[in-house]
């Protein structure tokens, strides 16, 4: 990667720019730190409730019959159940993984490691992080007013159409998260082809940008087709239209492939920007350049680009001509080649390094093997014979939840808990983050790890019940969603709380040489106004 | 793998134990159910499930080995490359050589699973030579199973109330038992046809090696045969509303001569005997 030369030192805080206050600053802000913070905050506090919903659910699901989720006639409530699990799957993937990884990171630190002085359109980033609270509301709304919605996070047809006022709140509130999203792309991407530092070339990019660079092209061309397809749900419903209604000549798998050719590459959305935090920990606490700097970008690029061409893999059930069936394995299987490159690059960026097993390594270091475990699952779920046997059972939901909660999520924690000084000033307790690390690897494990079992036995997915012999895997799974929870609050109190309160104070660069990039050259916290100097950027003896 | 067998063999146990108390005219045993601490799929009731399982323990070994050599390379790294062993990081960012290896090898460990993994998905699509047909029903919250080339009479297939099952089928599983049960012959190729009439529903049987996502104005095929009488039993598989938990599919797999016995006792509460030609004039009932 690039070093910069010459103007490290930062002309801050000339007398005409006071730094703004109250509603100008956070209402009206233009400035990406500020909103990098906004969204942070906003992601954590959207996890506590996403989290809450998974932990009503494993209480439930942790002995046979059903206890908490009765009626009041005393039988069970399987819509208010579905309406749960709808709700746990909507708020983590659109309120806690995007606007975290992209808005919160990748607002802050993009623009410091290209060494630009904001984002391109820094009004545009305001209403990008506005648009969410909103949106947030509107799907809590769909819950308190209109019914709920009781249609798993995919929300297909014909139980989407069947639903009651609620789902038409989820709907708008898809539609806003969305806008926001894409604006955000429209930013990232202008952004960083434009404003790089003079010297930084795209093949000096850290890999942080890059990857957000990729996300953001997801971004633009996926959303607007979940638009597309939840707007002809809404005419389907509301105004007469039948695009998804058999009996007026339109067809339900219509919108099966609308929303997963959103669906695919949305989880590429959710996971690239962690693979990118990944590199640049493994980088710092390894002491050496990341191995093969450019087989990581285009690995990232590759996966970016066969993502948007194997969408069908989530529907191999649903009755396709066994030739496209046949052309979805086969598509969906080279997505593991250039992942796998990149898993063996960060062993071989450890190799020869000289490594302190500092937290955020800890995270990345369980990241990889993690994500390993659930990328592997991902390879067994491709097979679509094989699929046959898991589709829709707890299978599905280990794999998924490894390569999210064990991977984008180990990702977070680890781009936390590398940046937290750098964007507070203060840094956090060494012990209350260990106990955060190894209470939350045991927790999701135990919790996770026993679903791959329960699906091979045939467990399916959406359920508030279960058979008596599935008993034991859901209590372990259970017990293992109440430490994490456990240990999530604990976070946020030792963790969170007690650095911003009574952090130790940090200089620019706290992490010493192994620390390349961009950020690591300005004052912790930074200045309201970085880089209103551009550095100048020239090559490094390594790359 | 061993499991699997240890659990058939419990299957088979518990089979027997479960003859004793069956409560149909005929003492179909409880086969196919899920058994405490499983951890594979179960036993492989059908060619489709052979293959399947099989190609499934080959994909297990494969990713095991791959996490255990990741793992293992993990933790040698953070062992021999922590600072304090090497105090000075080398600077190497490439190598040729691996760099090819790690990506043609895995594009090997693919084309050695592609292989079985595309023979199993066109052996399991279509019927060959199929004896007859079934078709499937979804609906908000139960099934039916219509016999279009035994006169089109159709049997719906309701969950048992918790009382009604421990009165009735005590040695079926809570939530799994219903009141009337899809019937098919032993040892013969079954075509599946599966459609739905309110929203998506899925129909599947662990060990059966099938799952058909039915669908409103859609038909998806497919085909089983079963190897072993018994009563086998599967859960919906798409989620399709409040009752979504509470319609599961159970199948009673009997000898062809009382499957041919059932079919009669159908036709003619259905009202379609003595004549059930294709010929005949006779509108097919619907129950």
């Amino acid at each position: 990667m690039a070093t910069a030369h010459g103007a490290s030192h930062d002309h801050s805080h000339d007398d005409h720019a006071h730094t703004p206050t109250g509603m100008k600053r956070w209402l009206f802000s233009t400035n990406h730190k500020d909103i990098g913070t906004m969204y942070l905050v906003f992601s954590i506090f959207a996890s506590l409730i996403g989290g809450a919903f998974s932990v009503y659910m494993r209480l439930e699901l942790m002995q046979p019959g059903v206890q908490f989720f009765n009626g009041p006639d005393g039988t069970p409530d399987g819509h208010f159940w579905n309406t749960v699990v709808t709700a746990h799957g909507l708020i983590m993937v659109f309120f806690v993984v995007m606007p975290g990884l992209i808005g919160g990171f990748g607002n802050w630190f993009v623009p410091l490691m290209i060494g630009a002085p904001d984002m391109a359109f820094p009004r545009m980033n305001n209403i990008s992080f506005w648009l969410l609270p909103p949106a947030f509301i509107l799907l809590l709304l769909s819950a308190l007013i209109g019914g709920g919605v009781g249609t798993g996070w995919t929300v297909y047809v014909p139980l989407s159409t069947q639903q009651g006022a609620g789902m038409d709140l989820a709907i708008f509130s898809l539609h806003i998260a969305g806008a926001s999203s894409i604006l955000g792309a429209i930013n990232f991407i202008t952004t960083i082809l434009n404003m790089r530092a003079p010297g930084m070339t795209l093949h000096r990019m850290p890999l942080f940008a890059w990857s957000v660079l990729v996300t953001a092209f997801l971004l633009l061309l996926a959303l607007p087709v979940l638009a597309g397809a939840i707007t002809m749900l809404l005419t389907d419903r509301n105004f007469g239209t039948h695009f998804f209604d058999p009996a007026g000549g339109g067809d339900p798998t219509l919108f099966l492939h609308l929303f997963w050719f959103f669906g695919h590459p949305e989880v590429y959305i959710m996971i690239l920007p962690a693979f990118g935090i990944v590199s640049h920990v493994i980088s710092t606490f390894a002491k050496k350049p990341i191995f093969g700097y450019l087989g990581m970008a285009y690995a990232m690029v590759a996966i970016g680009v066969v993502g948007f061409v194997v969408w069908a893999h989530h529907m191999y059930t649903v009755g396709m001509d066994v030739d496209t069936r046949a052309y979805f394995v086969a598509a969906t299987m080279v997505i593991a080649v250039p992942t796998g490159v990149k898993i063996f690059s960060w062993i071989a960026t450890m190799w020869g390094g000289s490594i302190r097993l500092e937290v955020p390594m800890l995270w990345a270091i369980g990241f990889i093997f993690l994500f390993t475990v659930g990328g592997v699952t991902g390879v067994v779920l491709s097979n679509a014979g094989v699929d046959y046997a898991l589709h829709n059972t707890y299978y599905v939901i280990a794999h998924f939840h490894y390569v999210l909660s064990l991977g984008a999520v180990f990702g977070m924690f680890a781009g936390f808990y590398y940046w937290i000084g750098k964007m507070c000033g203060r840094q956090y307790s060494e012990w209350a983050a260990q106990v955060h690390f190894w209470t939350t690897f045991i927790g999701v494990n135990l919790t996770f790890f026993p679903m791959h079992f329960s699906g091979l036995a045939g467990m399916p997915r959406h359920y508030v019940d279960y058979p008596d012999a599935m008993a034991q895997w859901n209590y372990l799974s259970s017990l293992g969603a109440f430490i994490s929870f456990g240990s999530t609050l604990f976070w946020l109190v030792f963790v969170v709380f007690g650095t911003l309160l009574y952090g130790r104070k940090v200089g620019a660069n706290y992490w010493g040489e192994g620390a390349t990039t961009l950020e690591w050259t300005v004052p912790s916290p930074p200045p309201f106004h970085t880089f209103e100097e551009l550095p100048h950027i020239s090559p490094t003896t390594h790359h | 793998m061993i499991g699997k067998r240890v659990l058939g063999i419990f299957g088979v146990l518990s089979a027997i134990a479960g003859l004793g108390v069956a409560s149909s005219a005929s003492a179909q045993p409880v086969v196919g159910v899920p058994h405490q601490w499983q951890m594979g799929f179960p036993a492989s009731y059908t060619p489709v499930m052979e293959r399947l399982a099989s190609l499934h323990d080959l994909l297990l070994g494969i990713i095991t080995a791959i996490c255990l050599f990741v793992l293992a390379l993990l933790m040698y790294a953070m062992w021999r490359f922590h600072a304090s062993r090497n105090p000075n990081p080398a600077t190497v960012t490439h190598n040729t050589f691996l760099e090819i290896a790690w990506t043609i090898t895995p594009i090997l460990i693919l084309v050695i699973i592609a292989i079985p993994s595309f023979r199993l998905l066109y052996y399991g699509d279509k019927a060959v030579d199929a004896a007859f047909t079934v078709k499937v029903v979804g609906h908000q919250w139960y099934w039916s199973y219509a016999y279009p080339d035994q006169g089109n009479f159709s049997v719906d297939s309701r969950i048992l109330s918790e009382a009604d099952r421990v009165k009735l089928k005590p040695n079926q599983p809570r939530l799994l038992a219903v009141d009337e049960e899809m019937v098919i012959p032993v040892g013969t190729t079954v075509r599946i046809i599966g459609t739905a009439a309110d929203s998506m529903h899925g129909w599947t049987v662990p060990g059966f090696g099938i799952k058909k996502t039915v669908i409103p104005g859609r038909l998806n095929e497919g085909w089983i045969s079963v190897r072993d009488e018994g009563y086998y039993f599967g859960q919906c598989s798409q989620i399709c509303g409040n009752g979504h938990s509470y319609m599961p599919i159970a199948i009673r797999v009997v000898s062809k001569p009382e499957f041919d016995k059932w079919v009669e006792q159908k036709k003619k509460s259905a009202g379609l005997l003595p004549s059930t030609d294709v010929a005949s004039a006779a509108v097919p009932a619907n129950r």
